[in-house]
């Protein structure tokens, strides 16, 4: 095998993959990188630098805009955090219980929604909320909470937070999923040894398998930082590409996609929506890296 | 736990709070499918009852396929899915085994690059993305589609293939070879075959994605004849709002073949996110 000619058969196995996923990913994305730095003047591409940039971030018109979308994605973000990934990990800690029966039928029902299209979830919950159709108030008013119904797609303060927990409700099956597996993972022998020492039940989660499943809790949250800030789909199929009311639910995917196609009057401008694309990409990066250096290192020691 | 596992309360408080959580998850899409087959007033008047003789009425997925091509978007769909897994799961199975069986000069670096996409996402580069289908004339094609989920499948499906291929046994392989096998033929006869599971597992993680995506079809084949479900019945749900027959069947038409795979598929999905193919 160790022959000092040049084996092409290697070669021939790489190259679809490197070729494809380099000319259709990688060098779009250095490219939309460099595209940042160009704006178009009379129909032309002039290099402007990091000029985009300084108009991104301190031009009043773009910065209110960006900063807006910047903290209503860091909210979504919090929403998910806070409450997916706990919701999540509590069915995981449910359904890992030895003996519980119907578990795999717990299992499929609760990832259905996660199976199902933005278009769907985005308007099958905005009739189930709509004002019109009144399934939402009539249910709280079966629990005597009439009052608090608002048509929270509606109103600026409520909307962005309503989307981010449909968003919870959507996709709540991947943490769980994860943590399952995580938790089916764990020796039988250990919680035995647990047991001997009295370390059952809330204990035993608390103070032997939640240590032992931080490695997949990291990587939950990494994956919710990376969907969330590339999000679009929901916002897009529930409230539009003007992200309304007012743009309270606007995050950087529907900024950018505003942004590089336009709508209504506003032209789509390609160069500003590389910059925002940009932007969203070191906002990743930073999380990524944080991630991989940060948090997974030092989770090893707890691993098995 | 032992506590656990012998007190019925304990028991029934587990099974309470699961039964809830279910209720939650299913019902919207209980109430959209059984509204989808009710009469305009029964909608409004009685939205949690279920269809009888009396409200029962087709009328919304009438208005449905005469208005909107929902054969030819499902088709696009289709064709897009099964396109972009195919070369998924050929091209990564032949990355995946020229890193995990030969070792030569830059094979780590080559297994790192390809690793970079699983975390960055391939939405970042759409302006560079839909400036090169247009200038290569497939904008508005399924292939711009095809294109870009298969380089966005690639890094995950290779990462999961050979971890999966390093445990195929050398002597399998080496046997071949004294066999005087081909490369190509240990790969597409020998390892092929003994990878199917972990094939399965990096179809059905890629399978949902791509169904469901609507940037993409958005941006690179927004015309009448490429349009994807997805895409097609955003478009339709948005024009007909104030139809809520027509809409709440559109969207029953659009969660069914989702449903459908889930069924077919679901033991699959949960024993690959299981089995650790995403640690």
């Amino acid at each position: 095998m160790q022959k000092p000619r040049i084996r092409w058969h290697i070669a021939l196995f790489l190259a679809p993959a490197v070729l494809i996923y380099t000319s259709v990913m990688i060098f779009p994305l250095f490219n939309t990188l460099r595209l940042a730095l160009f704006q178009e003047v009379d129909q032309e591409r002039v290099y402007v630098g990091l000029e985009n940039f300084r108009t991104l971030f301190f031009d009043p018109i773009w910065s209110e805009q960006f900063w807006n979308a910047l903290g209503n994605n860091f909210w979504f973000f919090l929403v998910h955090m806070l409450v997916q990934n706990p919701i999540g990990i509590a069915l995981a800690a449910l359904l890992s219980h030895p003996r519980l029966r119907f578990a795999a039928l717990y299992r499929s029902a609760i990832f259905i929604p996660t199976i199902l299209s933005f278009v769907i979830v985005g308007f099958a919950w905005k009739l189930i909320l709509s004002p019109i159709w009144g399934i939402a108030p009539s249910m709280l008013d079966a629990v005597g909470l009439k009052s608090l119904f608002a048509p929270w797609l509606g109103k600026e303060e409520y909307a962005l937070t309503t989307l981010a927990l449909i968003s919870v409700w959507q996709f709540v099956g991947i943490p769980m999923m994860l943590i399952y597996a995580a938790l089916l993972s764990i020796p039988e022998e250990m919680l035995e040894a647990g047991e001997i020492d009295g370390v059952t039940g809330m204990a035993a989660f608390w103070k032997i398998k939640l240590p032992l499943i931080l490695p997949s809790i990291g990587i939950i949250s990494i994956l919710t930082f990376v969907g969330n800030f590339n999000a679009f789909d929901l916002i897009y199929a529930s409230q539009g590409a003007l992200a309304g009311p007012d743009f309270s639910t606007d995050i950087l995917g529907t900024f950018m996609y505003r942004t590089f196609f336009g709508f209504q009057l506003q032209l789509g401008d390609p160069h500003m929506g590389s910059a925002i694309a940009g932007a969203m990409f070191a906002i990743i990066l930073v999380g990524v890296c944080l991630y991989l250096f940060g948090i997974q290192t030092r989770m090893r020691r707890y691993q098995l | 736990m032992s506590s656990a596992r012998s007190n019925p309360i304990n028991t029934a408080a587990m099974h309470g709070a699961l039964i809830i959580y279910t209720l939650i998850a299913l019902f919207p899409v209980f109430v959209i499918l059984i509204n989808s087959f009710k009469t305009r007033k029964k909608i409004f008047r009685e939205p949690l009852a279920l269809p009888d003789a009396d409200s029962f009425s087709l009328v919304g997925y009438q208005t449905v396929m005469k208005q909107g091509d929902f054969f030819l978007y499902f088709q696009n769909s289709f064709i897009v899915t099964v396109g972009s897994l195919t070369l998924i799961l050929l091209f990564g199975a032949m990355a995946a085994f020229a890193l995990s069986e030969y070792r030569f000069r830059g094979n780590m670096l080559m297994g790192l690059y390809l690793a970079l996409g699983i975390m960055i996402p391939i939405r970042i580069g759409t302006v560079a993305i839909l400036e090169m289908m247009v200038s290569t004339g497939l904008v508005n094609t399924l292939w711009a589609l095809i294109l870009v989920y298969t380089a966005q499948g690639l890094p995950l499906a290779v990462f999961i293939l050979s971890e999966f291929m390093r445990q195929v046994s050398d002597d399998l392989k080496n046997a071949g070879r004294i066999d005087g096998l081909s490369e190509f033929t240990i790969f597409f006869k020998l390892v092929l075959p003994l990878v199917r599971p972990a094939l399965a597992t990096v179809a059905v993680f890629n399978m949902i994605p791509i169904w469901n995506d609507l940037w993409f079809p958005l941006i690179l084949a927004p015309a009448e004849e490429t349009k994807t479900l997805t895409l097609g019945s955003q478009v339709f749900i948005g024009q007909f709002v104030t139809d809520w027959n027509a809409v709440l069947s559109a969207l029953s038409m659009a969660i069914l073949p989702v449903l459908i795979l889930y069924v077919i598929f679901s033991r699959q999905l949960i024993r690959g996110i299981t089995s650790g193919a995403v640690k």
